[in-house]
């Protein structure tokens, strides 16, 4: 049990970040901050994903260029898995979009309501709702 | 622990500051700082994505996560508001249970993931490694990273600029570019 632990440590650690970063984002309810947990939770992943990619003693995933040129290659080099690095390049740009979609949306209700805590947005629809006599 | 690293005692400290940081963000009620500090927590990811190999992912990180996020995000909190109001206790208390049970799902699953820097791991051995011989013979550029990116799986980042296109279009859309003004009521 306690051996399962030690080998996946940094696993545990960022599940602890994740969780950090979903607290975050429920319990407050501004919309900036929300968001703000929102990116927290989501580097965390990203670094769930890079860790699993490590291979101790191993280098990054470049080639020298040199010995690429004259095809003298180590062939027992060991590099870190690229696949992941790939996956998670795409999913930073992916999530600074999503960042962007969720900020927007954030100053639309802000300029709609004047402001931006959820306590005080249901409110403002309440009260509508009230008016109209729903 | 059969393999080690000395990448591993770099781990540590960065778990460290990352979590000082994650606490801080959930404790602060200052916009401007808990902005500020997801800065600084995207920046200290970066610097580990390096210290995991991940050097692609570090610097693209630093300059979208820590550079573009954190710009936005102040651009945004400058448009709305600067303090966050105070949470009730019954709001924490829904976050922990639901990020205790979250979190205890998470912790029940750990033991099937691979081990930390294994070579031999089901992860480690499968199409990513191929992709670092295929890239000499084929491609031969020296950044295998680039090589999967823009050639093995093209199409993900093809994909990749449809969705920024469509966030770009949808910001466009829900704030204007401010060309025109509305009538005033």
């Amino acid at each position: 049990m306690l051996e399962v632990l030690a080998e996946r440590f940094n696993y545990a650690v960022i599940i602890v970040l994740m969780m950090v970063g979903l607290y975050a984002v429920i319990a407050t309810g501004n919309l900036v901050k929300r968001l703000v947990g929102l990116s927290i939770f989501q580097t965390s992943v990203f670094l769930l994903y890079i860790s699993v990619s490590k291979v101790f003693g191993g280098a990054p995933p470049i080639f020298d260029y040199k010995d690429l040129a004259y095809d003298k290659l180590d062939p027992n080099a060991i590099y870190s898995n690229p696949l992941p690095h790939v996956l998670i390049l795409t999913a930073i740009v992916v999530g600074v979009a999503t960042l962007s979609v969720g900020l927007a949306l954030v100053v639309r209700i802000r300029e709609a309501y004047g402001s931006i805590e959820d306590d005080t947005l249901a409110e403002a629809d309440y009260s509508l709702e009230l008016e109209k006599g729903v | 622990m059969s393999a080690s690293d000395i990448t591993q005692y770099f781990d540590y400290i960065f778990m460290a500051m990352l979590l000082c940081i994650g606490i801080a963000v959930i404790r602060l009620r200052n916009l401007f700082a808990v902005v500020m500090l997801t800065g600084a927590y995207s920046l200290i990811s970066a610097a580990w994505f390096v210290s995991l190999d991940a050097v692609d992912v570090g610097f693209t990180e630093a300059a979208v996560g820590a550079g573009i996020s954190t710009v936005l995000l102040l651009g945004a909190m400058l448009l709305t508001s600067r303090e966050a109001d105070k949470t009730s206790l019954g709001r924490h208390a829904a976050a922990a249970v639901v990020t205790i049970a979250a979190g205890a799902g998470l912790f029940y699953a750990l033991g099937d993931m691979p081990v930390y820097g294994d070579a031999a791991s089901p992860a480690n051995t499968g199409v990513g490694m191929e992709y670092v011989d295929l890239t000499a013979e084929q491609i031969v550029i020296p950044n295998v990273v680039t090589a999967v990116l823009a050639s093995y799986r093209g199409f993900d980042t093809m994909g990749e600029v449809f969705v920024v296109f469509a966030a770009g279009l949808g910001v466009a859309l829900l704030i204007g570019l401010g060309g025109s003004k509305r009538e005033e009521d």
